[in-house]
C-alpha cells in the first residue's frame, strides 16, 4: 500500500481542476501570449498529471508543476508545428511576442486572472462576445453550456468566442490590468459583464431555471474574485447588490411559478445570511465615500432587506437614496422607481404627480412598468376606471409572460 | 480560495464530434506532384498529432463520388442507383471522429488542420441516442411479449 490508488489521484486532480484551472489558465496566457495554446497546453498538463501522478507521488506544489508541465508541452507542440507547417511561424512569433516569458518565471502572478478577465470584458470586443469569452474563459464554461444559458445556439456562441479570440490577437490587445487613468472606465466594462450575467440568471423568466440561476451563482463567484483582487467601492456594491437581490430568488417566484412583487413576498423565505452579508458590503462600499450607482442600488436593496415587514420600510431614507442615485445617473427609468418611492412616502398623489409629468415627456410612454405604476396609485387613490384603462395600458404593453399574468389578474380584480 | 472554478468543465470529459472534411477538386487539379506530397504529408502529419494527444477516435478517407452507391426507398421496396445523390462541386473527401472539450475546442483544433486549405469543413456534435434506443428496446420487448 505505499502507493496512492489511481482513484484518489483522480479526485485530487479533479479537485486541483476547480480549484485553480483558472489560475493556471491565466498564468499561461501570460506565459504563452496565445488563447488557444494555454488551453490546450493546460489540458496536456493536466493529462500528464493524470499519467505520472499516480507513480511519481503527487508533487510539493501542484500548480507549479502543471504551469511548468503545460509550458514545455506548449514549447514542445509549437515546435513540432512549425516543422511542417511554415504559416504557424505566426503563433511562435505571438508566442515570443508576448511579455518577456523567460523573465517573468513560471509561477502565477497574483493578478493573472485579472488579466484574464480585462481581456475577456475589452471594449474593443462586441458586448455580447464579451460575456461568452468570460464564461469560457474565466468560468470555465463549456461552449454548449453557455449557449444553454443563454437560450441560444452553440455555433452562435462558438462564432462568438472565435470571432473574439481572432480580434485579441489581430488587434494585439494587450494582457494587462489597465493603466490607473483608464482603469474606472476598464472596470465599468467587466462590471456590466458580470451584472449583465446575473441579470440573465435571474431576472428572465423563460427556459431551464436551474441552468439560469447558474447564471446568477456564476456572476457572484466572479464578484468574489473581483472583489479579492480589485475591492474598488463599485466592485463591493457590485456584489453587494447581487447578493441582496439573490437573497429574495426563493420568495420572488410563487409556488405556480408567478412573479411575487417585492411587498407581497414573503419575507422568511429571505436568505439571511446572503442579506448579512450584503449588507455589511453595502455599508463598506458606501464608507469609502468614492461609491457609484451599483452601491446605491445595493443600499436601496440593504435598506429593503432590513425591513421586517413592507410597512417597515424606511421610504424617506430610499426617497433620498434615489435621488443621489439619479444626480449621478439620470435616467426616466430611475426616476420613474423614485417617483413610486415618494408615493409610499408622501402619498399616492405626489408620486402619480410625477409618473404623469414622466410620460408626458415622452420617453416612457411605451414603457409597461410606467403604466403599471400609474394604475396602482390610481387603485390606491380609489380612482378605479382610471385604474383599470392604466393597467389595460400596460397589459397591451407587456411582452414576458408572468407579468402578462400579474396585470390581468388586477384588471380583473377592478371590474 | 474556491474562486469562479467550481462549474468548471470537468478535465476528463470531452464530447465526439462528426468532423466532415470537404474537398474542392479544382483546387488538386492545378497542384504539381510536389504540391500534393506537401500537403498529403502536412494532414498526416496533423492526424497523427491528433491521434497522440487523444482528440482522434477514428475516421477514413474516402473514394470519389463515382464510386458510390446510393440507395433509396421508393414505392415500397430499395431502389438501388450507382453514384452519388448530388453533385456538387465540393465533394466529401473524409470524415473524422474528433474528441474535444467543447465546440470551441474542436473548432480550433479543425482549423489547423492543413486540409482546410483545399475545401471547407463541416462539424458536428455526434447526437446522444442512448435514450432513445433504451426506449426503443424497451417497446420491442413488450411487443415480443406473448399476449395474454
Amino acid at each position: 500500500m505505499s502507493e496512492p490508488p489511481t482513484v484518489d489521484i483522480r479526485a485530487h486532480l479533479d479537485a486541483v481542476f476547480r480549484g485553480e484551472a483558472g489560475r493556471i489558465l491565466a498564468s499561461l496566457i501570460r506565459l504563452l501570449g496565445d488563447f488557444d495554446v494555454a488551453e490546450d497546453a493546460m489540458h496536456d498538463a493536466f493529462n500528464a498529471a493524470l499519467q505520472r501522478w499516480p507513480a511519481e507521488g503527487l508533487p510539493a506544489n501542484p500548480r507549479a508543476w502543471l504551469i511548468s508541465t503545460a509550458r514545455f508541452k506548449a514549447i514542445d507542440a509549437i515546435r513540432r508545428r512549425t516543422r511542417f507547417e511554415a504559416s504557424q511561424d505566426d503563433i511562435a512569433d505571438t508566442l515570443h511576442g508576448g511579455e518577456p516569458a523567460a523573465a517573468a518565471g513560471d509561477d502565477e502572478l497574483p493578478d493573472d486572472r485579472l488579466k484574464l478577465i480585462f481581456v475577456c470584458c475589452h471594449p474593443a470586443l462586441a458586448p455580447d462576445a464579451r460575456a461568452a469569452l468570460t464564461l469560457r474563459e474565466v468560468c470555465g464554461l463549456t461552449t454548449e453550456e453557455i449557449a444553454r444559458a443563454f437560450l441560444t445556439s452553440a455555433p452562435t456562441i462558438a462564432q462568438r468566442i472565435v470571432r473574439a479570440k481572432a480580434k485579441i490577437r489581430d488587434e494585439r490587445i494587450p494582457y494587462q490590468v489597465p493603466s490607473r487613468a483608464e482603469l474606472p472606465e476598464r472596470i465599468g466594462a467587466v462590471l456590466a459583464v458580470v451584472y449583465l450575467l446575473f441579470n440573465e440568471g435571474y431576472s428572465a423568466s423563460s427556459g431551464p431555471s436551474l441552468t439560469r440561476a447558474e447564471l446568477s451563482a456564476e456572476a457572484i463567484r466572479l464578484g468574489r474574485v473581483l472583489l479579492e483582487l480589485l475591492p474598488d467601492p463599485e466592485v463591493i456594491g457590485l456584489v453587494a447588490l447581487m447578493l441582496l437581490h439573490e437573497s429574495r430568488r426563493a420568495a420572488r417566484i410563487s409556488a405556480g411559478g408567478e412573479l411575487v412583487l417585492l411587498e407581497q413576498q414573503d419575507r422568511s423565505a429571505w436568505n439571511h445570511a446572503l442579506i448579512r452579508e450584503g449588507v455589511a458590503l453595502a455599508e463598506r462600499a458606501l464608507a469609502t465615500r468614492r461609491f457609484g450607482p451599483y452601491t446605491l442600488q445595493a443600499a436601496i436593496a440593504a435598506v429593503h432587506a432590513e425591513a421586517p415587514a413592507p410597512e417597515a420600510t424606511d421610504w424617506r431614507q430610499i426617497c433620498a437614496l434615489y435621488a443621489a442615485l439619479l444626480a449621478m445617473q439620470p435616467s426616466p427609468v430611475i426616476e420613474l422607481n423614485r417617483a413610486a418611492a415618494i408615493a409610499m412616502h408622501e402619498g399616492p398623489a405626489a408620486g402619480l404627480a410625477l409618473i404623469d409629468a414622466l410620460v408626458a415627456r415622452g420617453e416612457l410612454r411605451d414603457y409597461h412598468l410606467a403604466h403599471a405604476a400609474r394604475a396602482d396609485l390610481f387603485r390606491r387613490l380609489g380612482r378605479r376606471d382610471e385604474a383599470r384603462a392604466a393597467y389595460a395600458q400596460a397589459h397591451a404593453l407587456a411582452k414576458a409572460e408572468p407579468e402578462r399574468r400579474y396585470l390581468e389578474k388586477r384588471v380583473r380584480e377592478l371590474s | 480560495m474556491n474562486g469562479a472554478q467550481s462549474r468548471a468543465r470537468n478535465p476528463h470529459s470531452t464530447m465526439k464530434y462528426i468532423c466532415l472534411g470537404y474537398i474542392d477538386p479544382k483546387k488538386f487539379s492545378s497542384a504539381s506532384e510536389t504540391e500534393m506530397n506537401a500537403m498529403m504529408d502536412s494532414c498526416f502529419a496533423y492526424d497523427d498529432q491528433l491521434r497522440a494527444n487523444g482528440h482522434f477516435k477514428g475516421g477514413e478517407g474516402l473514394q470519389p463520388p463515382n464510386t458510390a452507391m446510393t440507395l433509396r426507398y421508393t414505392n415500397g421496396r430499395v431502389v438501388v442507383t450507382d453514384g452519388p445523390f448530388a453533385e456538387t462541386t465540393e465533394q466529401l473527401g473524409g470524415i473524422m471522429i474528433l474528441e474535444a472539450r467543447d465546440l470551441n475546442h474542436a473548432v480550433e483544433l479543425i482549423s489547423k488542420h492543413p486540409g482546410a486549405k483545399f475545401g471547407p469543413w463541416e462539424i458536428r456534435p455526434a447526437a446522444d441516442l442512448g435514450e432513445m434506443v433504451r426506449q426503443s428496446e424497451a417497446r420491442r420487448r413488450q411487443a415480443g411479449k406473448p399476449k395474454g
